[in-house]
């Protein structure tokens, strides 16, 4: 890859400093400040509307920002044009040109900066991509997979400075996305190009990207490793938007070194304090969360069994689903009306069907504390509802 | 809050019932196509036949025609009337290259860029129709009318000067002009060319303009390779659409022109209806109507829009 050298150079991070984007009343992206290290798989994740395809669109040049700036390292590149700017696009819908063979869709971009001999550099991304074989062929006459690899290889030939992917995956059935997935992650590790990826699945973002930028209603609400915004979400959204969570309305009871007491229903439970995103002062309100595959469940009789020093809460089974490897179980306990709790399907004990009183119980290490001033649904279901 | 990751499996396909075969809806495709193959047969067909028929009789008026496959009649039409024949192919072929120049941007503009004037625009384009085809064209006899303000603007602009040495004006008139008749032609024919060109246009996902200003395309650039490219069926059927019928036209040369502009149309309506030489009028018709095939099929051919249409 020639210039590979030339995309290194002068730092290719891309930053956003201050973007926003208006539409009349409607403010699709309030100012935001990103910044996208250089090489990295970065992920816009979050529900359709909540303006990931916008900022996107302003790094691309198609959507012009009302206020801030866009650099791609050291270049401004907030007034250039798109035709101007080292990015290329995955598109939704991939935007092959239908009139186009498939040779010529991947040539587009090199044949437009005037490059002459593109018969090599077009073979050998038919090449990376697999394609090679449907050279001459119209994007009509190929599969979604494979017209999804050639907007691919269409965009990547350039060697932009930054590769932008608007929901890439999105029109594809469920089998053939993780497949891409993976493509897609091989592809990029190869290759070394920063992308940026917009996507509503969560699964998506979490498998493929280092950083995932959680967005909510034009706003990042949280930004980290897949790991740390599953194992930390700083809002109910993002708990809920990633995976599932349960959450206990808490009072804050005392406070021991790195430890909070919390009150909730009649029991105590404990969260250390690191964990803990909003401040916690005794009397205060604090909203306790625990994911649901953190929680062990023991039958009543079996109570006295528990160790030492777990967060514990009783309740009922309302519901039980058996889905091969693990158990979910839907709990009713005083302090959360349907607490989820998955059980890995080792030992399964017969007692635990609905019904059954039960002691959920986890280590206090896995509770997460967040202000209790928000909507405790936030982000609840907006994902699968997208997906349908 | 119960997140369902896994799909349900689908249920394996049923294997598909043998269908008797049917009897009752075998005849049915053949009834829909009766209404319309019996227009063609009465309204095109047997016409075509008879025209036939004609331009190989000989015999007069008085006497009666005969089938005594006189094909000479062809030559002698051809040999007396190339002139008008040559005319009706440029005053078509130059109404349907303004039709094109002017409809094009019209066309884009509704399709890409009217928002909400889309619809007002597109009446306007169709609102000439409500009146007689007539009235409009003896409505250009008054605008292009002698000493009036469009000749005389365009004789203050030296406009006509030029008009003039390229002969497609005479001294300081439009009226009676081949200008004049092209002018008509183009006015009557541009909605022909609108419309076809908008419904393809239209059809044109703006995502592709993005993508082509996303590989490094200028607008011009994404105009040349991509929106003009796409938009040939609506190209190529405009300027048939437009040609086609303004070949053979002769109102305008009739009511905007003068002995020197008669286009093809308006001997085969004099032989007609004047003259009552039918088998000359035939013979001419069949001409025309060859030599329109063979220009449209060339044309075809080579605009490779087979598989775009």
């Amino acid at each position: 890859m020639k210039t590979t050298e030339e995309t290194t150079a002068g730092g290719g991070d891309v930053r956003l400093t201050g973007i926003s984007k208006t539409y009349g009343d409607f403010t699709a992206v309030h100012p935001l400040d990103l910044t996208v290290p250089e090489g990295s798989f970065f992920a816009l994740l979050g529900a359709s509307g909540c303006g990931k395809t916008t900022t996107l669109r302003m790094i691309a040049g198609l959507e012009e920002p009302t206020a801030g700036t866009v650099h791609l390292g050291d270049q401004d590149v907030t007034a250039l044009p798109p035709y101007k700017r080292p990015v290329n696009t995955v598109f939704q819908s991939y935007a092959l040109f239908p009139h186009l063979d498939i040779y010529e869709n991947v040539a587009f971009g090199l044949r437009r900066r005037g490059i002459k001999s593109v018969k090599k550099q077009v073979e050998e991304m038919l090449e990376l991509v697999q394609l090679g074989e449907q050279a001459r062929k119209k994007p009509h006459q190929l599969s979604g997979g494979q017209q999804q690899r050639v907007a691919v290889a269409r965009a990547l030939i350039n060697h932009p400075k930054v590769l932008l992917l608007d929901e890439p995956l999105g029109a594809l059935d469920l089998k053939l996305r993780r497949q891409m997935q993976l493509e897609l992650k091989r592809i990029q590790t190869e290759v070394g190009i920063t992308f940026v990826h917009v996507t509503h699945d969560q699964e998506e973002a979490m498998t493929m990207a280092d950083c995932v930028a959680v967005m909510n209603a034009g706003r990042v609400e949280q930004l980290g490793t897949p790991a740390d915004l599953y194992e930390n979400p700083r809002t109910t959204f993002v708990a809920n938007f990633l995976g599932t969570s349960n959450f206990i309305g808490a009072e804050v009871d005392s406070t021991s070194g790195d430890d909070i007491v919390l009150k909730a229903g009649g029991g105590k439970l404990v969260l250390h304090r690191a964990r803990a995103s909003a401040p916690a002062t005794t009397g205060g309100k604090i909203l306790a969360g625990v994911r649901p595959e953190k929680i062990s469940l023991t039958h009543a009789d079996d109570a006295g069994g528990i160790p030492e020093g777990r967060n514990r809460i009783t309740g009922r089974i309302t519901e039980s689903s058996f889905i091969g490897v693990s158990t979910q179980f839907v709990v009713d306990s005083p302090v959360c009306p349907d607490f989820e709790v998955y059980v890995q399907n080792v030992d399964r004990d017969a007692r635990l069907v609905p019904g059954a009183e039960v002691v959920l119980h986890w280590n206090p290490a896995h509770t997460f504390g967040l202000d209790a001033a928000q909507d405790v649904d936030a982000g609840v279901g907006t994902a699968e509802e997208e997906v349908a | 809050m119960a997140t369902v990751t896994e799909a349900p499996p689908t249920p394996a396909p049923v294997a598909p019932e043998k269908k008797p075969p049917r009897k009752r809806g075998r005849w049915t495709p053949y009834l829909l196509l009766l209404p319309g193959l019996l227009w063609l047969v009465v309204f095109f067909a047997l016409p075509v036949i008879y025209q036939a028929s004609t331009s190989v009789q000989t015999g007069s008026l008085e006497e009666g025609y005969k089938v005594t496959w006189h094909f000479a009649t062809y030559w002698d039409a051809l040999s007396q009337y190339w002139p008008q024949f040559v005319r009706s192919v440029l005053y078509a072929a130059s109404a349907t290259v303004l039709c094109l120049l002017l409809g094009y941007p019209l066309a884009y503009l509704i399709a890409f860029r009217a928002g909400r004037w889309r619809n007002l625009i597109m009446i306007l384009v169709i609102a000439p129709f409500f009146t007689s085809f007539l009235i409009r064209t003896l409505a250009w006899k008054t605008i292009l009318a002698d000493g009036g303000p469009v000749v005389g603007a365009l004789d203050a602009l030296h406009v006509l000067d030029v008009t003039a040495f390229l002969g497609w004006t005479a001294g300081d008139r439009v009226l009676a002009t081949p200008l004049a008749v092209v002018c008509g032609l183009t006015y009557n024919f541009l909605p022909f060319m609108i419309l076809p060109l908008y419904t393809s246009l239209e059809r044109i996902d703006p995502r592709l303009h993005e993508a082509a200003g996303d590989l490094y395309a200028k607008p011009s650039t994404t105009f040349r390779k991509v929106t003009f490219p796409l938009s040939m069926p609506g190209v190529v059927s405009g300027t048939l659409l437009t040609f086609i019928p303004a070949s053979g036209d002769y109102i305008n040369s009739d009511l905007l022109g003068s002995t020197d502009t008669r286009m093809v149309g308006n001997v085969i309506q004099s032989q007609f209806l004047r003259i009552l030489d039918y088998p000359t009028a035939a013979a001419l018709s069949f001409i025309l109507m060859a030599a329109i095939l063979a220009v449209v099929t060339v044309y075809i051919r080579k605009s490779g829009t087979e598989d775009l249409v």
